[in-house]
Parts: structure tokens; sequence; C-alpha cells
């Protein structure tokens, strides 16, 4: 750190060149990074990275231990990363540090048990660039994280950091920042997809002595978390898109709102912001320059509206976050009435790679209508969750099977949900949709901010269209009518079909209400509320006919129509969780009788059928099925021995 | 009248902040209030600083604030009932939140819930006898990769089992009864 402010950009340049020259020697030596994500912090890696810390120690050795931010693979946490080999170590808890700096920093062998394998071979891969996890992926958003140490300015600088600052502060105008972002094509990441370089232009464009820039880091879809991690994992990369943002819109101050449930992101970006002010990259002036900035964090107090940028601005102002009604637009008429540009953080962390590398080469990757890389968050029923980033435009099949490996326990893949609460659900003969803003919408869903949880058949699409309703009904901040009032009696339409109430004529009236709803909502919450109903309706309509007519779930889900998944799942309706019960007290007798209410033909049953039950229950998620068949079959041998004659008696 | 705010409990379980007057928070509050003076909009900052040091707001510290910072009480109380976050009522010493994000209702965080729930004797939104847990649900807390997770306080429990509650809940129950006997 350098002792004093920097106070030109000549002094910038020299002093980040030396930060690059000394990171370059630091990079030929080994280092040991561990993942110190909010995933991995779960799964306990700062045990690893202070067990790691000892190992070194105790061998009197050189090599640094380094808490980087998040590498991807969260359910394989905590990560470890072996540089510069480049090899990536999963599950590495605290009892296995002390063999991996051992066997592979001291003796130089990879140990092969922990390495990442790949897929299609199950051999670790050499270098994890390689592996099918992420050779698709390209990243921009994500470069840095998990490769610096986001609480170290000085490596960001060493990755090109506050370098695209720089360069706009020394030789482009306002003008040129706005056609560089038209050329690169970058729409808003937050979901609605929104031309950035038109946001930043009608905001320019607005005449006022004071306007802000504002970052929305108010993640609440449910299945998003690439926010967090960019936060967590890569603070600066915000905290130069915002300033470059100011220097085009012709703002000094920014806020970033960032929601209360993520503690860590807070304290990481007020951190960076207060390296960024220490070292003239933020305050008055910046770098030297005319231009200034500051930064301030303003904490979220739970409520999902306030990701509505509407909503957002009064909720800084101190006031309830309820939107207000556009126009006028924020960009007019925003915090504190002034001309306001406020982008997603997914959005600020491409602004710098883009104005450094040039907006062509950006604009280079992804489809015609939306350029660049999205970054998703995996989860649900998938092997692979995490954060990736892959092109937009990659088929939805290609990001499920190559890079998330496929559907947890070799379940059959249903659906899809993308865009949390505001999305919809994609099924599986749309698996080839490639994923961007366009191609979505006319799936019924959106792109969102890129949460996607991957559904197998043990869920049930009614169900899931209630939860989703459940959460905007219960945050619909209550201004409006349609939403407040619409979401609640499709509410209750569902919770009536999932109780096995439903009638004719519901699904026509959720279709009803959800087009109103969409119609004349306030806010951008009440407009997309009905998608997930909606898009299930449309792709899964067989599924809530089944539960109004045949009063069947056929995922086993909801409660009022089901007694027990595997009872659901058989075709005969056999009382499957009632003659195992009886089983395990020796009651073979009662046990058969009770088969046979349903099924009179328990012992060929027992010897041909299919098991549809077994592929339902609910042990899979711990260790594995029961196993219905095999239990039948021992009941129905004990006949042989156990015979109960029937004794008839007369009048 | 000096209404206490007194989070003593049988397993004795209070930071000393916990045991703090509404008297004795004053000046702090006021300190709080002070420190955020310059900030424009300072409402919200101001009363989640507040329920850092007091652990929820009483409607007599609400009325101080509504006077000191010149703003409506019915603002006040209006942005107080807005936000989940703020709680008018004393809170546990642990607040548990279980995720009912997307990943992990598909995951389970319902039975989950309900074993916590069942675990506590408590109901959503409610606090336990003893004033050790308070139970809440959470919408996300951007750990989907592990779900489903229960946040206790500010640290996300991963992977969590209906059948494992028990033992989650027993680690800080020992945690307590260790710092008690500290005391």
């Amino acid at each position: 750190m350098p002792k004093k402010k920097i106070s030109s950009l000549e002094e910038f340049f020299d002093f980040a060149d030396s930060c690059r020259e000394s990171l370059s020697r630091k990079r030929q030596s080994q280092e040991i990074h561990v993942c110190t994500g909010g995933g991995c912090i779960a799964s306990g890696s700062l045990e690893t990275a202070a067990a790691f810390e000892a190992a070194v120690k105790q061998a009197g050795s050189d090599i640094t231990v380094k808490q980087t931010g998040c590498m991807g693979p969260c359910s394989k946490g905590p990560v470890v990363r072996v540089m510069p080999a480049n090899t990536l170590y999963e599950g590495i808890t605290k009892d296995r540090a002390e063999t991996i700096f051992r066997q592979h920093l001291q003796e130089g062998t990879v140990v092969a048990e922990w390495a990442q394998k790949d897929q299609a071979t199950g051999e670790p891969t050499a270098e994890d660039t390689q592996s099918s996890f992420f050779a698709p992926q390209r990243l921009i958003t994500l470069r840095n994280s998990g490769n610096i140490d986001p609480l170290n300015i000085e490596e960001y600088l060493a990755s090109e950091g506050y370098q695209a600052l720089a360069k706009v502060l020394k030789e482009m105008s306002p003008e040129d920042v706005i056609s560089e972002m038209e050329v690169s094509g970058l729409r808003g990441r937050g979901g609605a997809g929104f031309p950035t370089w038109l946001k930043w232009k009608f905001t320019s464009q607005a005449e006022a002595k004071t306007k802000y820039v504002l970052c929305n880091a108010d993640e609440g879809d449910p299945g998003a978390f690439m926010d967090r991690s960019v936060l967590e994992g890569d603070p600066h990369s915000i905290i130069e898109g915002m300033a470059i943002a100011a220097y085009t819109v012709g703002a000094s101050q920014g806020y970033v709102y960032v929601r209360a449930e993520y503690p860590l992101a807070i304290a990481r970006l007020q951190k960076a912001i207060e390296q960024a002010r220490a070292m003239g990259l933020l305050g008055k002036p910046v770098l030297g320059t005319r231009f200034s900035f500051d930064l301030e964090i303003r904490m979220g107090s739970g409520a999902f509206v306030c990701g509505e940028e509407t909503a957002l601005i009064n909720s800084i102002e101190g006031k309830r976050g309820e939107p207000r009604p556009r126009p006028p637009f924020p960009a007019q008429k925003g915090l504190w009435d002034k001309p306001t540009l406020l982008n997603n953080v997914e959005t600020y962390a491409n602004v710098a790679p883009i104005i450094r590398d040039g907006a062509g080469k950006y604009a280079s990757v992804g489809t015609d209508t939306s350029k660049g890389t999205k970054v998703f968050a995996l989860a649900g029923s998938i092997n692979n969750t995490g954060l990736v980033e892959v092109p937009i435009g990659t088929p939805l099949g290609d990001l499920i099977y190559d890079v998330g490996g496929g559907v947890l326990n070799g379940r059959a893949f249903k659906a899809a949900q993308i865009g949390g609460p505001s999305g919809g659900c994609i099924p599986k003969q749309h698996l080839s949709v490639p994923l961007d803003y366009g191609s979505l919408e006319k799936l019924g869903s959106i792109m969102g901010s890129g949460g996607m949880i991957v559904m197998d058949d043990t869920s049930c699409m009614v169900d899931v269209a209630r939860y989703f309703l459940e959460f905007v009904q219960e945050e619909s901040c209550g201004k409006c009518a349609p939403c407040r009032v619409g979401t609640k009696r499709m509410l209750e339409t569902l919770d009536r079909i999932c109780e096995g109430e439903g009638k004719e004529g519901d699904i026509e009236l959720l279709e009803q209400l959800g087009a109103m709803v969409k119609d004349t909502s306030l806010c951008g919450l009440g407009q997309t509320a009905p998608n997930p109903v909606l898009s299930t309706i449309r792709h899964f309509r067989e599924e809530y006919e089944s539960h109004i007519r045949d009063r069947h779930c056929d995922a086993g889900i909801c409660a009022g129509l089901v007694r027990a998944s595997c009872q659901s799942a058989c075709p005969a309706n056999v009382d499957i969780p009632g003659f195992v019960a009886l089983v395990a007290e020796g009651r073979y007798a009662e046990a058969l009788k009770l088969h046979r209410e349903r099924n009179p033909f328990a012992a060929v049953c027992a010897r041909v059928c299919f098991h549809t039950c077994e592929d339902k229950c609910q042990r899979i998620g711990m260790d594995d099925s029961v196993a219905v068949r095999g239990i039948k079959r021992f009941l129905v041998d004990q006949e042989i021995t156990i015979q109960v004659p029937k004794v008839l008696q007369s009048d | 009248m000096a209404e206490t705010i007194d989070t003593k409990t049988a397993q004795g379980c209070c930071s000393e902040e916990h045991e703090m007057t509404v008297e004795q928070a004053i000046p702090a509050i006021d300190h709080i209030i002070d420190s955020l003076k310059k900030t424009k909009g300072a409402l919200i900052p101001v009363l989640q600083q507040t329920q850092n040091l007091l652990g929820y707001l009483p409607e007599q510290v609400l009325v101080h604030i509504s006077r000191k910072m010149d703003i409506p009480f019915s603002e006040v109380t209006g942005v107080v009932t807005f936000y989940s976050f703020f709680s008018t009522v004393p809170r546990g010493k642990h607040v548990v939140r279980v995720c009912l994000g997307t990943a992990c209702y598909v995951r389970g965080g319902k039975q989950v819930l309900e074993a916590i729930s069942r675990e506590l004797d408590i109901a959503v939104g409610s606090t336990t006898d003893d004033r050790l847990f308070s139970l809440e649900i959470g919408r996300c807390f951007g750990a989907c990769g592990l779900a489903p997770v229960v946040m206790i306080d500010e640290t996300v429990h991963q992977r969590i089992r209906p059948d494992k509650v028990n033992d989650l809940l027993n680690t800080h129950r020992d945690l307590d009864a260790q710092e008690e006997q500290h005391a």
C-alpha cells in the first residue's frame, strides 16, 4: 500500500505496474487458495484455512495461504485450489489439510482421492480449467472471484483492477463511455434486461446539479446468490463499475443497497470502500482528477419488494419500501427527487472489463440480441450446485448436464425454474432452449437474476407454483390492490387445489386472475408475480387437471392428496407405509390383508412389479430407498408357513 | 417508569447490553442519532443500530427516536412494521432462521422448520419461554448449494436434516451453559 493517497493518474499507473510485477513473481511460487465464500464458510473453510496455516508454519515453509472468494462448486465445499498447478480439491475439511500440504505441496504428488474428478472418466482433472464444470464457462463477472484475496486491494490492482477507471478518467468523455456501452450490448442483469447504455444515457442527459448512482444488491430472489458472491469475492469490481457510471452520468455520490441477510458481503464491501478511499480511488478528488465520487452502504431490513428500483429508493430515503408509480423514471426523478442511475451488482461487475478490453471483445460473446455472459446459481436437484458463468445463449440442457453434472441421484429431469418468483418453469421438452432474454420470455419465463432451481420428478408443479405465490403474497407491500388482493385470491385457489378441493374452472380462474394482476399491478413484483403459476399451467396443465379431477398428486407432495409419496406412486394405490410398518412388527397376516385390500395379487406383484414406489421413496435423499418389493416378497413368503384360516360362522 | 428489558432467564443467557433498561439505553440511542446526523435518510440505520443494541424496539424507544429526529411517530412505526427485521417484542438470545427459499424448499426446508418448531415447542415468529431462541423464516441466505440451511444468529448451518435439529440446538444450549458457568 502506498503511504499516502495516489494523487495523479501517472502515479496510479506506476503503482499498478509495481503491484502487477510483485504478483507475477508470487504467482510462480506455490500458493494455497482456500475458498471463503459464504457457502464454503458454512462448510467449515475457515477452519481449513487455519489448518493449512498451521501446517505451513510447522514446516517452516513460506507458502502463502490465501483466503479467496467463491470458486463455484459450492456443494463440494470447502474447496481448495493449489497454485500454480491449478489443482482443485473438494471437500477439504480441516483434517484433510495436512495431507494435502504434505503430499501435494511438499512431495509434489496430487492427492487423487480428493481432487476434482472428470465427470465422464472419473479421473482427477490435472487442471481445473479442463474439467467439465469449468471448461464450458467463460468468466467475466466472476473473473477475480476465487482467484484473488478480496480484502487485498493490491491483488485487485495487479489483476488489471481500476485500469478501466483510470482509462476513463484519462482519455474518455462520458459520451465515449456511453457509446462503448452501447457497442457492448450489455443489458441489465438484475432481471428485466433493460439496455444498460440507455439507462446511462437518460441519466446523463437529465439536467441537475446533484445526481446519484445506486447499486441494487438486495438480492431477494430465493435461489440466486451471484450478487452475494461478487460482493464477497470481488468487491472492488463493484466500486470500479459504479465509479465509471458516476463519471458518465455526472454523479458524485453513490449508495450500495445490500440486504441484511448478507453480513459477510457487507463487511467485505465496507472494507474495500475504506481501502479505495485511503488510496484515493474514492473521495474528493479521485486520483487527483476533477472527478470526485464516494460510496455508502445501506443495509436492507428484510423486505423483498425493496429489490424493485423505486421501492429501493424509498428505502434509502428512510421510508417504507413501497414502490412509486413510474413515470417519472428514476433517471429523471429518483433518490431525493434527483436523477438517479440504478443498476444491479452483476451489471456493474461487467463494466470494467468492457471499458478496459473494449466493447467489441465483450460483444463477441453471446447471441445477436443478448451479448456477454450470465452468471447462474445452480441449485436444487443437481449434482454440481454452485455458481457458474456461461456465454448467453448456452442451451439449458448443456448447462444442466455438462456444467451441472446432471440431475441428482440419477433421477429424471422435470423442470428448471428460472428467475425466482418472477420467472417460470421450463419443462424437459424445451431443454434445448438457448438461455437468452428473448427465448426465455417466449416460454413464459424470464432471465431474471439467474437463479436456477432444477427439479426432478419428486417436485409437484402445482405445489411449486403455490410456493412462489405464497412468497409474493407475503412480500407484497400492499400498496396496490391487484397485487395485494389478486395474488391472495390466486393463492386461495391454489391452496384449495393442493388440499384436494379443486373444482372445474379453477385453472381458467387462475389464468384470468393472473392476466389481470400482470396487467394492472404498480411495480415489477406484481407484474411478474403470476409468472410461476401461468408458466406451470402452460407446461404442466395435466398436473393441475389430475389434482382437480383425480384428486391425485403424482409427485406425492401435496399433503391433502397424499398419505405417502410411495403410495401415491403406486398404480394400485396400495397402503405401502401401512404394510411395511406391520411387517416391521411381525404382523404378517395383517400386512397381507392390508395389501389385498387394494391389490389381491401380492405374491405376483412381489416378483414382477417395477416398483415405482421405490423411485419416489423419501429416504433416497438420505441413503437409499426402502426396498418395498423385497419386503413384500418376504411378507408373501411368510404366508406359506403362517396361514390364517378364515372361519366362517353361520347364524 | 423504568421498563426493564430483561432477557434474564432460567438459563441466565444474557450479554450485558441486554440487561439495559430503556432509560439506560437512551444516551446510547442519542449517540447513535447524533453520529448519523449528517446521513440523509438516517431513520432506518438508526433503527437498525438501536435494535442491535436492545435486541428489539420497544414503543418507548420509538417515541424517543421520533421526537429526537423530528419525524412523526406514525412514520416511525410505519417503517418499523414494514420491514421484517424490526421487532417490537423482545426476541430470544439466538434468532433461528430456517430458510424457505426455493432450493431449501424443494430439498425439505419445510420439514426442518416443522422439526425445529416441534423441538422448541414454539410457532414461527415467537420466542421460547427461556428467551433463548426465537424462530423465524428466512428467504434465502444465498447458500442454495448447501440446502436446506438454517441461520442461527449470523452463522449459516448447512444440510440440516430434520432428525438432526436437536444436535444443532443443543450445541447452542451447551455453549450458553458454559458461558454461564464462566460468568
